[in-house]
Formats: structure tokens, C-alpha cells, sequence
């Protein structure tokens, strides 16, 4: 059993679908944590087009709240951590120094064109993690 | 948060290795704004190593990078044209007395009141300005110039897939130097741009005549630079907030910006401020504390020791190459959707800055424009104030303040019944003007021969409402 489950959460629609599973994966006791990673790259367009760092935080909760409804109507566990950093990395990173259980993560995420030349950020998590991961199509 | 400890040695491998990395980005930028401003790119390089290094003592945000920056070099064109070098350093000098007393009176704060669509504006004709200033330098140039430049430009979008540790621009920098070298390439290289001194920097004060005539000459550049020097300062200090997860204190950076000028300008270096860029190269190479730039200010100085005599001999097309890169970093490529998705007076006041920094080259100006613009469209929004009629029953909605009061008296005067109910639950009285309109609406309306009653006022409104009125009593 999975106490301390980790869904990587970017505001798309893989993660949506990543969180059903891990609802179906998740117990009555296991802690679902969602992790969204403020991606540094990004930090100056967000930073820029927000009003304030308050207006920020609100709008990166907004790009969870899909994937909270879920967890909350599936009656789980759950709880939210915001990172800031490069998404691959910056997970792998949380996953091994927290000993998570499993990572349960979506394919595909938003950046098409990286993934092209850079590879999938999915594929990078799920060969550094030191525990199992779930990769969601 | 963090305590000063903390701050300096809280992660020392990482601020260290940052820091070389930081310096090593900091070459290309420094030459190339110093040559923008038309100075010795020393004059840029000292400013670059003194700020650094005065900025991790005193400044606000630790891990932010402050140096020479292209948004200063632009400000400055005309005054060093006009007036020499000795002059810029009074000028500089002046903007950190400036920033000191913004700092100190704590005004520095009043920056949040500057909109996002007046910061998007400030980058993006940063952008444009940077981009413009190049043109010269490679319009007729011959096609050996725009090879050059292609060539510089396909190293610093595609060598970062490979190599991260060394940035880009400055291998770019030693492989084109090399090249035209080797070859013997015929291109205009920054020393014939003018003579370049190398020597360390030494405390002097400024050579001008310290009269009222100076002043009028140098008053309008300092306030514009200081402007211009905050609010990137405090943009850049947001962003390392967010990408650092901490807190920072504007109005210590602020003061600290202007103390780094002030001394910068001292031992001969042009004005400058945080710079968005290197300050990210920092935070993503793991710098974090005051060490990163302090580091990254001492390397540079040994750099420039060992590098100096050899950047006489940088190509031109390559520095033009980079500025296009950096004029390519500093546009907000998400400006297009937010003239799409933005309120179109949010969209208005991004353009208009743009628009007036560009024809009148000065980004202080544009700034000072937008931030009026945006505050009278704020003002003419809030102002709406909808009034529903049910029934001789007016429900108010919106805030009644000395802008919005008209439209309310006007609607209410002419009311019919002979019952007449004002329903403020969805409004709020904030000033003497709101608390006068209400009066004068009831008493017009009662002597009319109608009954007037007045429901729902908040808590705050009853307040002021009656605190305005006793004081009016006892007059």
C-alpha cells in the first residue's frame, strides 16, 4: 500500500488524468500530494503579467484546482506544494530527499517542443526517482 | 526572513560556483551597454565589479545581480554625447543620492503602485531600444558583418544545449575573436570604437564645476536614472523573490542601489541597477545568498585584468550578435496574447509606453506616462457606479467617492416616488464627497415633500458618515 503518494501536477490536461489514478491507487489513510512546479523559465513572464505575488499564487492554484476537485470528490487525502525550479529536476529532487512511495505523473505535458529536443519530463522522472513511478497516458 | 548569516553563508559551494558563472555572463553585457552609451567599455566593466560588489553588502535581495545595464546605457546616450564621461559621473553620483532618499523615505514602496501593463511596456521597449541601438553597427556593414552575427547568434541559442557550465555569449566572444584572428578577418572591432584604458579603479571626484549650471544639466539625467535603476531594481527583486521562494526588502535594496551608485560613481563607473537576466543565469546556476554576488563582482575584476588587452580586439558583429540576443530576452513574448486577453485600457497603457518611450527614447518618461495613464483609466473605472431602480427602491452599486458622486446625485434626483429607499449595502462611502452626495440627495429629496430612507450602509461608511457629519454639526 502507498502511504505517501506524489502527483506531479502542471495545470494540463494529463494531469487531470493522472490524478484518476491516483485516486484509484490511493487508500483511505495514504496522503496524495500534489506537487506544482513553478517553472524558473517562466518565472519573468509570470512575474511580469501578475498584479501582485498574491494574484501569482492565485493563479498557479487555479491551474491545480482541476486536479484538487477530483482528490476532494474522491474523498482522499491531499494536500499542495508549490516548487520552484526546472520541473524534472526539481521533482526527482522533492521525491528522493521525501522518500515518496510512488510518483503517479502524466505523459505529455505541456511543452511539445522540448519534449522533441529535450526529451519528456515524465521519461527523465521516471528513470532518476528511487521509487516506483507511474507514467499515465 | 532570512538572518545576515543566513544570507552570506547559507550556501557557499552554490554561490560560489554561480557567481564565476554570473561574472563570465557579465563581460559580453558590460562591454556592449558601455559601447550603447558611447563610454570606454571600462567605464562599463568598473561599474559592473563596483556594484556587484557594494550591492552584496548593502542591497535588499540577496542573489540579485546588479551592473552596467542596457536600461541605464540607454538613459545616459545623450548626456555623454553631449557632456563627456566627467559628467556621467556626476550624474551618477547624484542618482544614488536620489535613490538613497527614495530608499530612506520609504517611497521606494510606491513602485507596487506601477501596473503590470506599464512594467510589460518598460521591458518591451527596453527590448525595442536595445535592438534599435544596434542597427548602426551592422546596417551596410557588409555581408562578413552579418555572417558574423548569424553565426554568434546560432552559438548562444544551441551551445546551451550542451554546454551549460560557460555561458554562451563569452565563448561566442573567444571563438569569433579567435577566428578573426586566425583568418585575418577585416572587422571593426570595439577599439575602434575609441581608446580603451585599462587601469584599476581609483577614487576620484568628478571633474565638473560644482555650480547651479552642472546641477541643471545633470538633475533631469539622475532622477531619470533613478527611476529607471528602481523600478528594474524592484522588478528584477520580484522575480528573485518568486524563483527563490523568500522575501526581500524593497526599500533596503533601494537604498542600497543608490549607495552603490554613489560609490560606483566615485571611482568612475556608470550608473546602474539589478539586471533580470544575469540575476536568473544566478538563481538557475544555484546562487542564492550575498556570497553569489559578491563573487561574481571579484571574478570579474580578475577577468578584466587578465581579459583586458584583449578587448580591444572583440569583433563588433559579435557584441551585436549578443545585444540582439539580450533585446530578444528582455521582450515579453507573452505581450501578444495580453493585448488580446488584457482589459483594452490595460492593453492601451502597455502600447502608449511603448510607444512614447520609443519616439522619445527616454524610458523614464515613458514610465512616468504610463503609470498616469493607468491611474486615470483606474480612476474613470472605479468611478462607474450602477444605479438599479425597484419601486422607488435605488440600489446603489459601486464605491461613491469624489470621482463617482455625480452620476448618483444626477440618478437621484429625479427620482418619482414618494417613498424613496437608498439601498448602499453594495456600495461604500469613502470620502467627504460620498458622505456630501448623500445628504444633499436626501435633502433635496425631502423637501420635495418625499420620505427618504437611507439602508445598508457598512459598517465603515456608517462611520465616516457620522464622524463627517458631527464635525459639520459643530461648526
Amino acid at each position: 500500500m502507498y502511504n505517501h503518494i506524489l502527483l506531479a501536477v502542471d495545470g494540463s490536461e494529463n494531469s487531470v488524468r493522472a490524478a484518476k489514478e491516483a485516486v484509484k491507487i490511493a487508500s483511505e489513510t495514504s496522503l496524495v500530494e500534489m506537487v506544482y512546479v513553478a517553472d524558473f523559465e517562466k518565472a519573468k513572464t509570470e512575474v511580469l503579467h501578475a498584479t501582485s505575488s498574491e494574484s501569482l499564487l492565485l493563479e498557479r492554484k487555479r491551474k491545480v484546482a482541476p486536479v484538487e476537485e477530483i482528490l476532494r470528490d474522491a474523498g482522499k487525502n491531499f494536500k499542495l506544494t508549490i516548487l520552484h525550479g526546472t520541473p524534472g529536476p526539481e521533482i526527482v529532487k522533492y521525491v528522493n530527499e521525501k522518500r515518496v512511495d510512488i510518483v503517479v505523473i502524466g505523459s505529455r505535458g505541456l511543452n511539445t517542443l522540448q519534449e522533441m529536443v529535450l526529451g519528456s519530463v515524465s521519461h527523465k522522472v521516471m528513470k532518476r526517482v528511487q521509487c516506483p513511478a507511474l507514467i499515465v497516458k | 526572513m532570512q538572518s545576515l548569516k543566513q544570507q552570506w553563508f547559507g550556501n557557499v559551494r552554490g554561490d560560489i560556483l554561480s557567481g564565476i558563472v554570473v561574472a563570465l555572463a557579465l563581460i559580453p553585457e558590460a562591454i556592449a551597454f558601455s559601447i550603447i552609451a558611447g563610454i570606454d567599455p571600462m567605464v562599463g566593466l568598473y561599474a559592473s565589479f563596483s556594484i556587484a560588489v557594494i550591492i552584496a553588502f548593502v542591497g535588499g535581495r540577496p542573489g540579485m545581480i546588479s551592473a552596467a545595464t542596457g536600461a541605464m546605457a540607454l538613459v545616459i546616450v545623450d548626456l555623454v554625447a553631449d557632456h563627456g564621461l566627467q559628467y556621467l559621473l556626476a550624474t551618477t553620483i547624484l542618482t544614488g543620492i536620489i535613490q538613497v532618499l527614495f530608499g530612506v523615505s520609504g517611497i521606494a514602496k510606491l513602485m507596487r503602485f506601477i501596473p503590470n501593463s506599464v512594467m510589460i511596456g518598460f521591458v518591451n521597449a527596453l527590448a525595442i531600444l536595445i535592438f534599435m541601438a544596434q542597427v548602426p553597427h551592422f546596417l551596410g556593414e557588409g555581408y562578413v558583418t552579418y555572417i558574423f552575427i548569424a553565426v554568434t547568434l546560432c552559438i548562444v541559442y544551441i551551445l546551451p544545449r550542451f554546454i551549460k557550465a560557460v555561458p554562451a555569449p563569452l565563448i561566442a566572444i573567444i571563438i569569433l575573436t579567435a577566428i578573426t584572428f586566425i583568418f585575418n578577418v577585416d572587422l571593426k572591432t570595439i577599439g575602434d570604437l575609441g581608446t580603451i584604458t585599462q587601469s584599476l579603479p581609483n577614487f576620484f571626484i568628478p571633474d565638473v564645476p560644482f555650480n547651479f549650471n552642472t546641477l541643471a544639466i545633470i538633475l533631469p539625467y539622475s532622477i531619470a536614472l533613478a527611476l529607471v535603476g528602481l523600478m528594474e531594481s524592484l522588478m528584477t527583486a520580484q522575480i528573485v523573490d518568486d524563483m527563490t521562494d523568500t522575501k526581500s526588502n524593497k526599500n533596503t535594496e533601494a537604498r542600497g542601489q543608490g549607495i552603490a551608485n554613489i560609490v560606483n560613481g566615485f571611482f568612475g563607473g556608470m550608473a546602474g541597477c539589478a539586471m533580470i537576466g544575469q540575476s536568473m543565469i544566478n538563481v538557475k546556476s544555484g546562487g542564492r545568498g550575498r556570497l553569489s554576488t559578491l563573487v561574481a563582482g571579484m571574478f570579474l575584476m580578475f577577468l578584466i585584468l587578465v581579459l583586458g588587452n584583449v578587448v580591444v580586439d572583440i569583433p563588433m558583429p559579435v557584441l551585436v550578435g549578443i545585444m540582439i540576443m539580450v533585446s530578444i530576452g528582455t521582450f515579453d513574448w507573452g505581450s501578444f496574447k495580453y493585448l488580446v486577453k488584457a482589459p483594452k485600457s490595460d492593453a492601451f497603457v502597455m502600447l502608449a509606453t511603448v510607444a512614447v518611450v520609443v519616439y522619445t527614447d527616454n524610458l523614464a518618461i515613458g514610465v512616468v506616462l504610463g503609470v498616469i495613464l493607468s491611474s486615470l483609466f483606474f480612476v474613470a473605472s472605479i468611478s462607474k457606479v450602477r444605479i438599479h431602480q425597484d419601486n422607488g427602491t435605488f440600489i446603489v452599486e459601486g464605491p461613491l467617492f469624489f470621482a463617482s458622486t455625480q452620476n448618483f446625485v444626477q440618478t437621484l434626483e429625479e427620482a418619482k416616488a414618494d417613498f424613496v429607499t437608498i439601498d448602499l449595502s453594495s456600495s461604500h462611502l469613502w470620502d467627504e464627497s460620498a458622505v456630501g452626495a448623500v445628504v444633499k440627495v436626501v435633502t433635496k429629496l425631502e423637501e420635495q415633500g418625499k420620505t427618504v430612507k437611507v439602508i445598508g450602509m457598512n459598517p465603515a461608511s456608517e462611520k465616516l458618515y457620522n464622524q463627517l457629519l458631527n464635525v459639520s454639526v459643530s461648526h
